[in-house]
């Protein structure tokens, strides 16, 4: 059953994963964490990372380990979890598969049409608005801690998150630079 | 082997291999290999095809590779280079993920983990203000995307309804606009 409705999900966040890579996470994290509670938050993260620093497409790379992650957390054994992978990822293609030949066949020449590019101005700030929720509900206390908690995490936590949103905003520090850097400052700080 | 479909393949197998750090970072291979190399389009088709991929739903690269693969060879064409392009990624990921999964609980990865996941959010924030820029919001549009956030983080609602309504709303806003 469960590989039914990671098809299904992965279809649907395929299907409307508009807006790139980073939309894309917005409608995986809401799906298979707020939703499905498939994984919690920081093993949701942690994939992020990892998709992050691997070649391909983040979306795919995401996909791939988002199933495997729920498969094995489900309790099945690892040729399942490699099941679960593929269905997700062949899933997350499927949408992009039958629209895109749609296009190239027939719509063509409707993409330039008011209506269509209406849709579009519709859709605009509504991606930065779903990527702002991916933000915030990221802000748990598996990847900050609290300050009541243990505020040594904490504190570097956020001292971490400002220096790579700096970085990376305004500096254009590599993005994979970037979380190596914060990988070895927590090496050193939290080991 | 010699055919286009091996090809075809082979050349978005090496694009979703050396693709690092999303969509935009393979515009220029693919330039390279499908415009330069094989002639498979020109220019102004990549052009075309850049806007179409990134207008569509779903990941630009296998929007872009199941483009080109459906005008060489049409269906089947289409399948070799999506699954070219994604096949990388996933051989990749299957290997981390099994790998990881014993190392997980190890106190030197566990450690870096707790550095990256504050960055990993960071990486998330950055793009919403660029996003936000792009997108061009005034002061009639700012709820929007405000409005959205709310929703689906206070009160839950999934993304996809929130596109769903974003997009219908863009469509009768256009339509209106043509009529007034």
């Amino acid at each position: 059953m469960i590989f039914l409705w990671l098809f299904i999900t992965f279809f649907e966040i395929g299907l409307f994963g508009f807006g790139g890579g980073y939309g894309m996470l917005s409608l995986i994290q809401n799906e298979t964490v707020e939703h499905w509670h498939w994984m919690t938050a920081s093993e949701f993260t942690d994939i992020v990372a990892i998709s992050q620093m691997t070649p391909g497409p983040i979306g795919i790379n995401s996909a791939t380990y988002c199933g495997y992650t729920a498969i094995i957390n489900a309790g099945y054994s690892t040729p399942l979890a490699i099941l679960g992978s593929a269905t997700a990822t062949f899933a997350l293609i499927l949408p992009s598969l039958i629209l895109m030949i749609l296009i190239s066949k027939m719509f063509m020449k409707y993409m330039n049409t008011p209506s269509v590019q209406s849709v579009f101005m519709g859709l605009r700030p509504v991606v930065v608005g779903l990527l702002a929720a991916a933000t915030l509900l990221l802000c748990t206390r598996d990847n900050f801690s609290t300050p009541s908690e243990n505020p040594w995490q904490f504190y570097i936590s956020i001292a971490l998150f400002l220096a790579t949103a700096f970085g990376t905003g305004y500096l254009k520090i590599n993005p994979i630079r970037m979380i190596c850097y914060c990988a070895i400052a927590g090496l050193l700080l939290f080991y | 082997m010699n055919n286009i479909y091996w090809d075809s393949f082979k050349t978005f197998f090496k694009i979703g291999m050396f693709t690092l750090g999303g969509g935009y970072a393979m515009i220029p291979l693919i330039e390279e290999e499908v415009v330069n190399r094989h002639k498979w389009i020109n220019k102004e088709e990549l052009l075309d095809l850049i806007a179409i991929a990134q207008s569509c739903p779903g990941v630009f690269a296998i929007n872009t590779a199941i483009f080109i693969g459906y005008k060489l060879r049409k269906t089947p064409g289409a399948i070799a280079t999506a699954f070219g392009t994604a096949l990388p990624s996933f051989l990749i990921i299957l290997a981390i993920a099994i790998f990881f999964h014993q190392f997980e609980d190890n106190k030197v990865i566990a450690a870096m983990f707790k550095g990256i996941r504050p960055a990993v959010v960071a990486l998330i924030a950055v793009p919403t203000f660029r996003l936000a820029q792009r997108a061009q919001l005034n002061w009639f549009t700012i709820w929007i995307p405000i409005v959205s956030a709310l929703l689906i983080w206070l009160l839950g609602v999934s993304p996809i309804w929130i596109i769903i309504a974003a997009g219908v709303g863009g469509y009768a806003y256009g339509k209106l606009k043509v009529e007034s």
